[in-house]
C-alpha cells in the first residue's frame, strides 16, 4: 500500500495524486494516441464513447455534483448540434464559430432551465426537464426553417481552418481533444470554490446558504455549464451521426444520459467516463452477440438430439431480433446497479484497486456503511 | 454599542405566533443564551437572526447597520456564521473539503480564472487552506482532516460544524444547541472550546440551549423564553432562580 507523504498545502491542490498516478493517466493517453492503428475497424464507436464521455461530464456536474437531477439532457445536446449545422450550413459560418455558438446557445437555455430550479428540487426537477425536453423536441420538429423538421438534416464532414477532418482517425482525435479539454476546465472549477458551493448545495442547501452560497446564481451557473458542455457534444456527436432528425433527441436518449451518470458512479468525473464507455459500446456489444450468441447456443445444444441445435438456434435467433431488446437490457442493468453497486462501475473499480493494494488485508467492509437516512442519502 | 439587537421580533406561522415581540441586545465578546422549554421558540428566533425566516414585524440591527431585509447568503459575509441544530455538514465530503466551503464567504476568484485555475486562483486558494489550517489547530481535529464526514462520530461532527463556521471568521457565532447528543465529556469539552472561542478568538457567541450545566459555566446572560415571549433576563443563576422561569418549566 503506497502512502502519499504531504509536505505542501500546494500538493492539495494538484489534479493528481502523486506521480504514479500521473503516469498512468499518460500510459493512457499513449494507448489512445496509438489506438487507431491497433483497432482502425473501431475508432467511429471509440468517438461515440468520447462524446458520450463530454455529456457524461456534462450531466455529472448537474446530477452528480450539485445534485439536481435533469430528464431533458438529451434537448441541450440536440439545441447543440442543430445551432452548430445551422451556423456551418445556412449561415456558412467557420467551424469553430460554430461549435462556440453551439455552447453558448445551450448555456443560455441551460440559465433559463436553470431560473426554474431555484423553486424545485428532487423528483419535480426532473418533471419540468422532461417537459422541457419534449417541448424543445416539438420545436425542432415544427421549425422547419431552421431544422429541417421531420424530413432531417444532413450534415457534412468537419472541415477546420480549411483542413478536412472527417476521416475516421482525425475525427477521433478531434473527439478526443474536445473530452480532455473538458476534463481540464471540469476539474478545475471542481477544485475551486465554485466545484465546492456546487457539492454543498447537493448535500445541504441550507448550510450552503448560511455560509453565503447563493443558491441562485450556483444552481443557475451548474445548469448553464452543464448545458454548454452538451452544446459542444452536441456539434460533434452531429458530424458523428451525419444526419440530423428530431426523432434522435428523445427522451430515451435522456435517460440513456442519466444511466451513464449512474452505472458510472455519481460525483465523480471517472464514473462519468466510465458510464460513457458501457454506454456507448453495449448496443455494439449487443449487436455482437445477436450474430454469435444463437449459432453457439445451438452448438451446445446439438448433442441432446439431431433437431435440438436447428430447434435452439430458431427459438433464440428470434427471440434476439425482438425489438425492444437494448432497451430492456439497459433497464435491467440499470435495476441490477442500483441494487447491487450503488456506486457505480467507479465504485467497483476502486474497491478493486484497494483489494490489490492491500492484499492480503482487504476487508469487505471498508466500504460498507451504516444505513442511514440523511438527507444526502434520500436526495440520490 | 450593542453589536447585534433585535427589536420587538414577531414571527407568524400562519396563525400560529411562533415569536412574539422578542428584544434584546448582544454586547461585543459576550457568551448570550437563549433558554426555553420546548416550543418556545428559541430556534425560530435563531432562524430569524440568521436570516433564513422572513420576520412578521421588527427589526435586526448588526453593527449599527439593519439587516431585516439583508438575503440569508449575505449574512456570512457580514460576520455571522451558525450552526445547526441535526448537524448539516456536507456527508461526502471530506473534513477539509468541509471547513474550505466556510471560506466561501472570502471568494474573491471569478468564474473564469476558475475554469482555468489561474496563478491567482491557486494563491487565493492557498490563503483559504492556510485560514482553514488555523481552525483546524485551535480545534484540535488535525487527526480528522482527510476523514469523510460520514465516518465520523457524532461529537467530532458537532465540532467540525463549529470549525466551519469559524472558517467564515464571524464576528457573531451562532450555535444552535451545541450539546444535543453530546455525552457528559463531550459537553464539557464543548464548554471549553466555547470559552476558548470568546476569549482567544473574541468571537460573540449566541447560543440556544438545554443543557443547564454548559449555560452556567459559559453563558455571560441567559434570555428565557416561553410561548414566544421573553420572561426574565439575568445571569444564568438570576433567570434559573426567576419564579416565571421555575413556573414555565415545572408548570403550575
Amino acid at each position: 500500500m503506497r502512502f502519499v507523504f504531504k509536505t505542501s498545502y500546494a500538493q492539495d491542490l494538484e489534479i493528481f495524486r502523486d506521480d504514479v498516478q500521473r503516469n498512468w493517466y499518460v500510459a493512457l493517453l499513449v494507448g489512445l494516441l496509438v489506438l487507431p492503428l491497433l483497432i482502425p475497424a473501431y475508432l467511429v464507436d471509440v468517438s461515440l464513447v468520447f462524446i458520450y464521455g463530454l455529456c457524461g461530464i456534462s450531466l455529472m456536474v448537474l446530477a452528480g455534483y450539485t445534485g439536481l437531477v435533469s430528464l431533458g439532457h438529451a434537448a441541450f445536446l440536440g439545441i447543440g448540434a442543430y445551432t452548430h449545422v445551422y451556423a456551418i450550413h445556412d449561415l456558412g459560418l467557420p467551424w469553430v464559430v460554430g461549435v462556440a455558438l453551439a455552447c453558448a446557445v445551450t448555456a443560455a437555455v441551460g440559465v433559463l432551465v436553470g431560473l426554474p430550479a431555484l423553486r424545485m428540487t428532487g423528483v419535480y426537477l426532473s418533471i419540468a426537464t422532461l417537459a422541457f425536453a419534449l417541448i424543445i423536441q416539438e420545436v425542432l420538429t415544427r421549425w422547419e426553417r431552421v431544422t429541417g423538421g421531420l424530413k432531417g438534416k444532413p450534415v457534412d464532414k468537419p472541415v477546420v481552418f480549411g483542413i478536412y477532418l472527417g476521416g475516421d482517425a482525425a475525427f477521433y482525435f478531434v473527439c478526443l481533444a474536445f473530452l480532455i479539454g473538458a476534463l481540464w476546465l471540469t476539474g478545475n472549477l471542481l477544485r475551486a470554490p465554485t466545484g465546492r458551493a456546487w457539492v454543498a448545495i447537493r448535500d445541504s442547501e441550507i448550510a450552503a446558504q448560511s455560509m453565503g452560497v447563493n443558491l441562485a446564481v450556483y444552481k443557475t451557473s451548474a445548469f448553464a455549464y452543464s448545458a454548454a458542455l452538451m452544446g459542444v457534444a452536441g456539434a460533434l456527436f452531429a458530424h458523428k451521426i451525419g444526419f440530423l432528425a428530431p426523432d434522435i433527441f428523445t427522451v430515451l436518449l435522456s435517460i440513456q444520459f442519466l444511466l451513464m451518470v449512474v452505472v458510472g458512479g455519481l460525483g465523480s468525473l471517472h464514473g462519468a467516463l466510465f458510464g460513457a464507455v458501457f454506454v456507448a459500446l453495449l448496443p455494439v456489444a449487443i449487436s455482437q452477440a445477436r450474430d454469435a450468441v444463437p449459432a453457439w447456443l445451438s452448438a451446445l445444444a446439438s448433442p441432446l438430439g439431431k433437431d435440438a441445435g436447428a430447434a435452439t438456434f430458431l427459438a433464440v435467433d428470434r427471440f434476439v431480433k425482438k425489438p425492444g431488446l437494448e432497451p430492456g437490457l439497459f433497464g435491467l442493468i440499470l435495476v441490477l446497479f442500483i441494487l447491487f453497486e450503488p456506486l457505480g462501475i467507479y465504485g467497483r473499480w476502486r474497491k478493486i484497486q484497494l483489494y490489490f493494494s492491500t492484499f492480503p488485508l482487504y476487508k469487505r467492509a471498508t466500504f460498507r456503511r451504516q444505513k442511514s437516512y440523511m438527507r444526502s442519502e434520500r436526495l440520490r | 454599542m450593542s453589536l447585534l439587537a433585535a427589536d420587538g421580533l414577531v414571527m407568524d406561522f400562519g396563525g400560529l405566533r411562533a415569536v412574539d415581540g422578542v428584544s434584546f441586545e448582544i454586547e461585543p465578546a459576550e457568551v448570550f443564551t437563549i433558554i426555553g422549554p420546548n416550543g418556545a421558540g428559541k430556534t425560530t428566533i435563531f432562524n430569524l437572526v440568521s436570516r433564513i425566516y422572513e420576520p412578521t414585524a421588527g427589526r435586526l440591527i448588526f453593527d449599527g447597520e439593519d439587516i431585516t431585509r439583508v438575503p440569508p447568503h449575505e449574512i456570512a459575509r457580514r460576520g455571522i456564521a451558525r450552526t445547526f441544530q441535526n448537524i448539516e455538514l456536507f456527508e461526502h465530503a471530506t473534513v477539509l473539503q468541509n471547513l474550505l466551503l466556510g471560506r466561501h464567504a472570502h471568494k474573491r476568484s471569478r468564474f473564469v480564472e476558475e475554469l482555468l485555475f489561474l496563478p491567482r486562483v491557486r494563491e487565493l486558494e492557498l490563503e483559504h487552506r492556510e485560514a482553514v489550517e488555523r481552525v483546524i489547530d485551535f480545534l484540535d481535529l488535525q487527526p480528522h482532516r482527510d476523514s469523510l464526514v460520514v465516518n465520523l462520530a457524532y461529537g467530532v461532527r458537532k465540532v467540525v460544524e463549529m470549525a466551519r463556521a469559524l472558517c467564515t471568521r464571524p464576528r457573531l457565532l451562532l450555535l444552535d444547541e451545541p450539546s444535543s447528543g453530546l455525552s457528559v465529556e463531550e459537553t464539557e469539552d464543548m464548554a471549553f472550546w466555547i470559552q476558548d472561542i470568546r476569549t482567544i478568538l473574541g468571537v460573540t457567541v449566541l447560543m440556544v440551549e438545554h443543557d443547564m450545566s454548559l449555560v452556567s459555566s459559559v453563558s455571560d446572560r441567559v434570555l428565557a423564553v416561553n410561548y414566544g415571549r421573553p420572561i426574565a433576563l439575568g445571569t444564568a443563576r438570576e433567570v434559573q432562580e426567576h419564579p416565571d422561569v421555575i413556573k414555565a418549566y415545572l408548570g403550575g
